[in-house]
């Protein structure tokens, strides 16, 4: 049991190694929060443009959008980062990580998003658009948010589960929490920084969870 | 005799989906504050006429002109058509994520671009017509049935269009929550509104159409006012249908 103890619960090297992991516990944050913003928005923006119909447009968000939900989350990073240096785009490891996340977030929502648009009622489009509501405007004050309410608990489970990936990042070199807890673990021959990076990551994650357990509660309404 | 121009003029109207005809050339012509009643077996085509009044469903050929301009020509912009054009559904059709206030002044807010304020003022005014002014703030699914079809009456009505479409609007309802709606509805012929309806209320019909075309399958086969098709109808086909309706 003391053993146990000094390998994941060994408070001197957990001091020591606080503020690092602290460094990298904002780091994770600040990727998390920019993955989920620009996941969500662009996911919906490519479902908002699906809604046109437009052959073309429409071929080539289906193309994207299958590609990076076949694909693995860490290949995408991993190529972005090691193979278009060779095309000549040099971007950061954290600029990388937030567009492969925010695509692959993006691919996942959009499907959601377009499954909720085209489970509004028929109804719904007709009566809109006999007021004299033009096409977009049935969408986007109609439709669209309908679509949302609809869709809350899958958009928020997979917003949960891919932003979770942000720990993908320590591949590329960002000194995010697992990074910085991997790299305290080898100096410090204990397992107890990642410890510390287990509860960070919880202290971000639980909070969202929750938060989305409020949002579909807040915004169901009765059927 | 200066001739009045009609509301509607619906003339020789086809509608096809794939192989079936649906309509096939019909003509309806509505004046001005007159409420003409259409009856028929389901599948004769009249909702389908009535959804080519606005468009949405677009006539196979023919043309449909709403007080004289032809909305079916090429260029016209049916959005602005329509804000003169008022329809209720059989199923209500309420954006169920707004107020009843919320769903009665989006599109004077979106359409008409009247500001907040006015929109909802002039929403209130409108629920208060339909006698719901209580429920603003109300969501559908708090509402009757019956209630949800005044909503949308009064979201209809908001718009001040120059012709109201009824779509079977008690089909959906229970016995018990038809008259509240046909009430507004005998309010709105009071107040000169012209309207067409698809119904089977036919002591409504009775009551308050001025005139009545009996439709099957794609075509009009009787039309006159009340009296002479319930009281006299013509055709076997009109006797036979309103054998079957007054059967039960």
């Amino acid at each position: 049991m003391d053993v146990f103890l000094d390998e994941f619960f060994n408070a001197e090297v957990m001091l020591k190694y606080l503020p690092e992991i602290i460094d990298g516990f904002w780091v994770t944050l600040w990727l998390a929060f920019l993955v989920v913003v620009s996941g969500l928005t662009f996911g919906l923006g490519l479902a908002l443009l699906r809604a046109y119909q437009n052959p073309v447009v429409n071929a080539a968000i289906i193309l994207f959008v299958d590609l990076f939900r076949a694909l693995p989350p860490l290949v995408i990073i991993i190529v972005g980062f090691f193979g278009l240096p060779f095309v000549g785009i040099r971007l950061s490891g954290f600029l990388i990580s937030w567009l492969s996340l925010t695509c692959v977030l993006a691919a996942f929502t959009e499907e959601i998003y377009w499954a909720g648009i085209t489970s509004v009622n028929k109804g719904q489009w007709e009566a809109a658009r006999s007021t004299g509501l033009g096409f977009g405007g049935t969408l986007f004050f109609v439709v669209i948010p309908q679509a949302i309410r609809m869709t809350i608990p899958p958009l928020t489970n997979r917003t949960i589960a891919i932003t979770k990936n942000t720990a993908l990042a320590s591949v590329v070199a960002v000194p995010e929490m697992l990074t910085v807890a991997q790299t305290s673990l080898a100096y410090a021959a204990n397992t107890s920084p990642l410890t510390l990076a287990a509860a960070g990551y919880l202290l971000i994650f639980f909070p969202l969870t929750m938060l989305s357990r409020w949002i579909e509660t807040r915004f169901a309404w009765k059927r | 005799m200066a001739r009045v121009e009609p509301v509607v003029e619906a003339l020789a109207i086809h509608k096809s989906f794939g192989d079936l005809e649906v309509l096939k050339g019909v003509n309806l012509t509505v004046a001005p504050q007159e409420l003409v009643f259409i009856i028929g077996p389901s599948g004769s085509g009249k909702s389908t006429l009535l959804r080519c009044c606005n468009l949405l469903e677009e006539p196979s050929s023919g043309v449909v002109k709403i007080t004289g301009e032809d909305i079916t020509a090429a260029g016209v912009d049916i959005n602005q058509v329509r804000q003169r054009i008022g329809m209720v559904f059989q199923s209500f059709n309420l954006y169920p994520h707004m107020s009843a206030l919320g769903n009665v002044s989006l599109a004077l807010r979106k359409v008409k671009k009247q500001p907040r304020a006015q929109a909802e003022a002039k929403a209130q005014e409108a629920l208060e017509r339909v006698g719901l002014a209580h429920k603003a703030d109300a969501y559908p699914t708090e509402l009757s049935g019956g209630q949800q079809q005044r909503v949308a009456i009064a979201r209809a009505i908001a718009m001040e269009p120059d012709v109201m479409l009824f779509d079977e609007p008690t089909s959906a309802l229970d016995p018990e929550l038809v008259g509240s709606v046909l009430e507004v509805m005998r309010e709105l012929r009071k107040s000169g509104m012209t309207m067409v309806v698809v119904s089977h209320e036919m002591r409504f019909a009775r009551d308050a159409a001025d005139r009545v075309l009996f439709m099957d399958a794609g075509m009009v086969v009787e039309e006159g006012p009340p009296d002479e098709v319930f009281g006299a109808p013509k055709h076997e086909r009109t006797k036979a249908f309103l054998a079957s309706v007054n059967g039960h």
